[in-house]
Formats: structure tokens, C-alpha cells, sequence
């Protein structure tokens, strides 16, 4: 079952870019011409995101090489330690909307030191699983459009992450 | 965001004093600027990728067909859309890239549908409510498989890496509703 969707998710995109391309010739497009001209747009979207990617990404880097980080995540896991959650299920919840790389890196990190089939690893693993990197989205989101009004947006997004979380430790712990 | 901006910046420089860690957060701002460059640097690769594929479907009329088709879906989460307008083929592709863990495709037509969603934006620099729908359905991370995890599980000798699927869909299924709850409770709010 696995295989087979992974499979799937390998087509998927050379299947599309082929059906795009004969569909495009039947048409008759030009379609090198039209994949240029395409292409040519992607360097003024790119400088519009980079000053938002940049702005989250030295708040992000800085929170965590602070210490600020550290102190959060134990506060947590004072208040939620009678939940009886694993730690590092803890900062996985705090890092993943943070950040992509650094999730990725402190998964790796619990899966060999926790052990692969321990709670502590079950339970990061649906995090890791179900949540996103809701800053980066945001930053690159809003900033490939310019908007500055959010209104109510940052906080939905916060309020979702965290139920989010809630959920991911609620059904491991039901599953594991 | 400003909020959240100058919240995390002021706390991580106390932080950094009391704690002794001044030095590594001098050094993280141009680890963040430096990374920041590298994302962008990817991210101009398979923006243009997409866009070039893009306006080949633009061109052939093709993006106006899948809007057609997926009108009746897109639609119901996403009111304002009129009729066969591109951003719906944007939306239903961005969706489908990530129910199928494919990010590197996800994030360029993410980034197309912001602005396809743009186009029909009167109020330009202000969020609209397809906008934010949009970026809620993003952030809570809709996936079938989630292969990275399961990947990092068996490499490290997981006994059934594959058992983190069901829980994972169940999580994100019901982790997606709820964002869009708290969404729709919000906009009755402020509306």
C-alpha cells in the first residue's frame, strides 16, 4: 500500500509535466518559448519573498541560539508534564512550526538516542508528521503577494498549530 | 507578525545576555541571513520550473479546463472565486502536491496561487478571506504519506516504519478541520 502511493507520488509530476507539454503542442503553443517566457518571471517573485524570508529566519536562528528556546520549551513541559509527554515530543511541538531544517535534524536526533520504537519517538514522528512549518509558509506566502494587513491570520495559524499539537499527541498516544 | 516580530527578537536578546549566549546569537542573525539566501536561492530554481509550466498551461488554455473541473470542490472552501479563474487550478494543484508530500512542488504553486488569489484582491497589501483559507489549509500540513519520517524511521531500524501512516492521516485530517474551525470562528468574530 505504502509503495504503491509512493509510487504514485514518483509519476505524478513527470506524468504532469508530459500531459502539460503534449496538451500545450496540440495546441499549438510553442512551448519552449512559453516555458521561457514562464521562467522569466521567477527572479521578481523571488526578490519580492526574500526580505520576509530573511526577517523570520534571523528571528527564528536568534530565538533559538538564545536560549529563549531552551527556557520555552521547559515551561511546557512543566505545565504539560503531568500529560506525561516524552520531552522531546515537547520541543519537537515547539520547533516544527519554527522550522524545517531544524525539525528534520532534532527528529534524526531523538530517533537515535530515544530509540526507534520508543514513545518518545512515536509520538515526534506524528508531529513531524502532521504539522508544517507555519512560518516559513507565512513568510513566503505573504511575501510573494506584499501583504502587510494579516488582520486576524497569525493568530488562527498559532491557535491551529497548537490544537494541531494537541491532536498529534493524542493520537499517538492512543495508537502507541 | 510585527507583534510576534518584536516579541521574539526583544526576548531572544535578553535571553542571550542573562543566559551567556550573546556570542552564539550574534552569530545565529547571519546563520538565519545566510540561510535565508540559500532557501531563496532554491526556491528561485523551482519557482521558475513551475511558472515556466505554468504558462505553457496558460497558454494551451489547459489551466482554465482544470479550474472548470475542480470548480465544484475548490468552491465550496473558497466562495469568492468567480468562476474559471486560474487561481482554482493553482489551489487544486498546490493540494494535491501536498497530499502527495511532493514540497518541492507545493511551495512554487503555493506561491502561484497567492497570486492568482491576488488578482482578485481590490484591497492590494490586505489579506482577503480565500487568502487566509488558503494559507490555513497550507499550514496544517495535509499529507497521505508522510515519507520523510517514515524514511528517517527505517533508517534507523524502526520495526515497522510504515505504522506511522494511519496515525499521521488521522492527526492531519482532523488537525486541518479544526484550523479551518478556528478560522471560520475567528472571521464571525471580526468580520
Amino acid at each position: 500500500m505504502i509503495a504503491y502511493v509512493e509510487y504514485i507520488s514518483l509519476l505524478i509530476i513527470p506524468l504532469f509535466i508530459l500531459f502539460t507539454v503534449l496538451y500545450g503542442t496540440v495546441k499549438k503553443v510553442r512551448v519552449y518559448d512559453s516555458f521561457v517566457a514562464g521562467a522569466k518571471e521567477g527572479p521578481a517573485i523571488i526578490f519580492k519573498i526574500f526580505p520576509y524570508l530573511l526577517t523570520i529566519f534571523v528571528a527564528i536562528k536568534g530565538f533559538q541560539a538564545s536560549g529563549a528556546f531552551d527556557v520555552l520549551r521547559d515551561a511546557f513541559y512543566s505545565v504539560f508534564g503531568f500529560l506525561d509527554i516524552p520531552i522531546e515530543a515537547v520541543s519537537m511541538a515547539i520547533i516544527k512550526p519554527l522550522s524545517g531544517s531544524a525539525s528534520t535534524a532534532l527528529f534524526t536526533d531523538i530517533v537515535k538516542t530515544a530509540g526507534p520504537d520508543s514513545m518518545a519517538t512515536q509520538m515526534s514522528a506524528v508531529i513531524m508528521g502532521s504539522a508544517e512549518t507555519t512560518f516559513y509558509v507565512l513568510a513566503v506566502y505573504l511575501g510573494a503577494v506584499g501583504i502587510k494587513k494579516t488582520r486576524y491570520l497569525v493568530p488562527v495559524c498559532l491557535v491551529a498549530d497548537f490544537i494541531g499539537i494537541v491532536v498529534a499527541v493524542a493520537v499517538a498516544r492512543w495508537f502507541f | 507578525m510585527n507583534v510576534l516580530w518584536l516579541i521574539m527578537i526583544c526576548v531572544s536578546i535578553v535571553f542571550a545576555i542573562f543566559t551567556g549566549h550573546l556570542e552564539a546569537f550574534t552569530k545565529s542573525i547571519f546563520d538565519g541571513a545566510k540561510s535565508a539566501v540559500e532557501v531563496s536561492l532554491y526556491l528561485l530554481g523551482i519557482v521558475s520550473v513551475w511558472l515556466g509550466i505554468t504558462k505553457i498551461l496558460e497558454d494551451s488554455g489547459l489551466i482554465y479546463r482544470i479550474a472548470h473541473l475542480f470548480k465544484p470542490v475548490i468552491c465550496r472552501l473558497f466562495k469568492n472565486i468567480p468562476g474559471d479563474h486560474p487561481s482554482i487550478t493553482a489551489i487544486t494543484l498546490n493540494v494535491l502536491a501536498n497530499l502527495f508530500g511532493l514540497g518541492n512542488a507545493a511551495t512554487p504553486l503555493g506561491i502561484q496561487a497567492m497570486q492568482d488569489l491576488d488578482l482578485l484582491n481590490e484591497e492590494k497589501g490586505t489579506i482577503t478571506p480565500e487568502m487566509m483559507t488558503f494559507i490555513v489549509i497550507n499550514t496544517a500540513s495535509i499529507q497521505l504519506i508522510p515519507f520523510s519520517v517514515i524514511g528517517i524511521l527505517a533508517s534507523y531500524g524502526h520495526r515497522n516504519p510504515a505504522a506511522v501512516v494511519f496515525p499521521v492521516l488521522i492527526a492531519t485530517a482532523i488537525s486541518t478541520m479544526t484550523a479551518l474551525l478556528i478560522l471560520a470562528a475567528f472571521r464571525k468574530i471580526f468580520r
